[in-house]
């Protein structure tokens, strides 16, 4: 529980990218993300071009390209979907090894595969290197309403609440005999998620007033800095300004 | 061929759709933000993280329905039940927000379309089942477990067909309308089936043992009165 509540898919690494302040990269992702989405899904050098640039990033994040391979798999559903789409589209075809592609559905194909990889990629950078209390102390500077950020707080304590007591409860059962798995043994398991919620309340209740009782008037305490430099701004604008960068070239040599 | 495998990601549906849906999200998110800080009170405040950290588990259980086809829980009757409409709806939206940002699982540029049908579209037709059907139905943990089974098999089904409609309004690709949306529906009648019933066996151990805890329930209360301050 004092490790910070990293996450699974932080990557604990003294690379340069992680010191970044967490509102830094936030904006820097979005922009990038949007720059990529708008980008004509023709302009097949551009798409060249943001994976050269995000792998530049990774090598500074010092963030092993396998992991983020392996990580990137998420995706897969969608790839999926793109290859059908050239077998199912309509218009104009081509034959390619026996087979009739439609050409806009090649082109749909390529267009999702590409930004959603991108946008896969760029998204698991951010995560890789900004802890959950990072990222909220983030979004609470860049102004989003405190509501938001106190939920997800509490969502991000109560995480780990929810699994402890889940252990608890499965070793309790365990440890008296019963080990529920077929299906005619389903209300075992609908009356254990009934009072994991329960047990999970309670215990998460006493968390809050504890924390009420220590101060806690709805946003977390700002400890190091306030505001994150300039020098860290002008850093991370490089990402969507080279990327936009790219894809103005690429429309102009096109 | 599903959307909800994760949530949607970026390229699906066209920029200018996207943006629109991101006007959408925050104009109806600003709404609830000034309605939730009404309903947001020492009690509420940890139920919202629990009910917010309980759906962000629940939606890390993917149904593999067909090969290539999946979906997972959503969790906004659930939220609705337990915590109101209002923060419900935010509830859903940071767990969105927070998997889109810590776990890439969904576009950074979809997040309108997410929270649109997710947050929003499934919260809302979710909400209003359960205020309709609550005046009919036994206000007890019985009548509460069904309300919630039955709002949350439809506002899934309803989530799944907002997307239907962002993807006739900029999908990127041409896939058939009708095809989309009864796959969308089909796949996710099953998914509301899996939501109700952890839905429902939640709810109604809440209601049996805390009722005070049920913001569904409030409306029926009986205020109390004290007996010296009635004597």
């Amino acid at each position: 529980m004092g490790a910070g509540h990293a996450h699974p898919l932080y990557l604990d690494r003294a690379g340069r990218v992680h010191r970044l302040a967490a509102e830094v990269k936030i904006v820097a992702v979005l922009l990038f993300t949007i720059v990529v989405v708008l980008t004509p899904p023709t302009s097949f050098w551009a798409f060249l071009g943001y994976f050269v640039l995000l792998a530049a990033v990774s090598v500074a994040a010092a963030i092993p390209p396998l992991w983020l391979l392996k990580r990137a798999t998420i995706e897969l559903p969608f790839v999926l979907l793109a290859v059908a789409l050239p077998f199912l589209g309509h218009g104009e075809r081509v034959d390619w090894l026996g087979m009739s592609l439609s050409i806009e559905g090649l082109h749909g194909a390529w267009n999702i595969f590409a930004k959603g990889t991108l946008g896969v990629l760029a998204s698991l950078m951010l995560a890789a290197t900004t802890t959950m209390r990072d990222l909220i102390l983030g979004l609470d500077r860049l102004r989003v309403p405190s509501v938001f950020t106190q939920i997800a707080t509490f969502m991000l304590r109560y995480i780990d609440v929810l699994a402890d007591d889940a252990r608890r409860m499965r070793i309790a059962r365990l440890s008296r005999g019963y080990d529920p798995r077929f299906l005619w043994q389903v209300k075992a398991f609908a009356v254990g998620v009934g009072s994991l919620f329960l047990r999970s309340y309670e215990r998460g209740e006493r968390v809050y007033l504890a924390m009420v009782s220590r101060g806690y008037t709805g946003r977390l305490p700002h400890v190091a800095r306030d505001r994150a430099p300039a020098g860290q701004w002008a850093v991370s604008a490089a990402l969507p300004i080279v990327s936009a960068g790219i894809a103005i070239a690429a429309a102009v040599l096109a | 061929m599903d959307a909800q495998a994760m949530h949607i990601a970026n390229g699906i549906v066209n920029g200018p759709v996207s943006a629109i849906f991101v006007v959408v999200a925050v104009a109806v998110l600003a709404v609830c933000v000034v309605k939730a800080r009404a309903d947001l009170d020492d009690r509420l405040a940890p139920m919202a993280g629990l009910v917010a950290a309980f759906i962000f588990a629940v939606q890390m259980l993917n149904f593999q329905v067909l090969p290539g086809v999946s979906g997972h829980l959503l969790g906004g009757t659930l939220a609705v039940i337990l915590v109101g409409p209002w923060v419900g709806a935010l509830c859903v939206s940071t767990v969105l927000i927070v998997q889109c940002l810590l776990f890439a699982d969904g576009g950074l540029t979809a997040i309108g379309l997410n929270i649109t049908n997710m947050a929003l579209l499934g919260t809302a037709a979710g909400y209003l089942l359960v205020a309709g059907l609550l005046r009919v139905l036994p206000k007890n943990p019985g009548g509460l477990g069904v309300t919630a089974f039955i709002a949350s098999v439809v506002s899934v089904v309803v989530a799944s067909q907002g997307f239907v409609l962002e993807y006739a309004l900029g999908g990127t690709t041409q896939l058939s309308l009708p095809w989309i949306s009864g796959t969308m529906a089909g796949t996710h009648v099953l998914i509301g089936i899996g939501e109700g019933l952890i839905a429902a066996t939640t709810v109604a151990t809440v209601a049996r043992v805390r009722p005070d805890l049920v913001y569904a329930l409030r409306r029926f209360r009986k205020p109390v009165v004290l007996e010296e301050a009635a004597a």
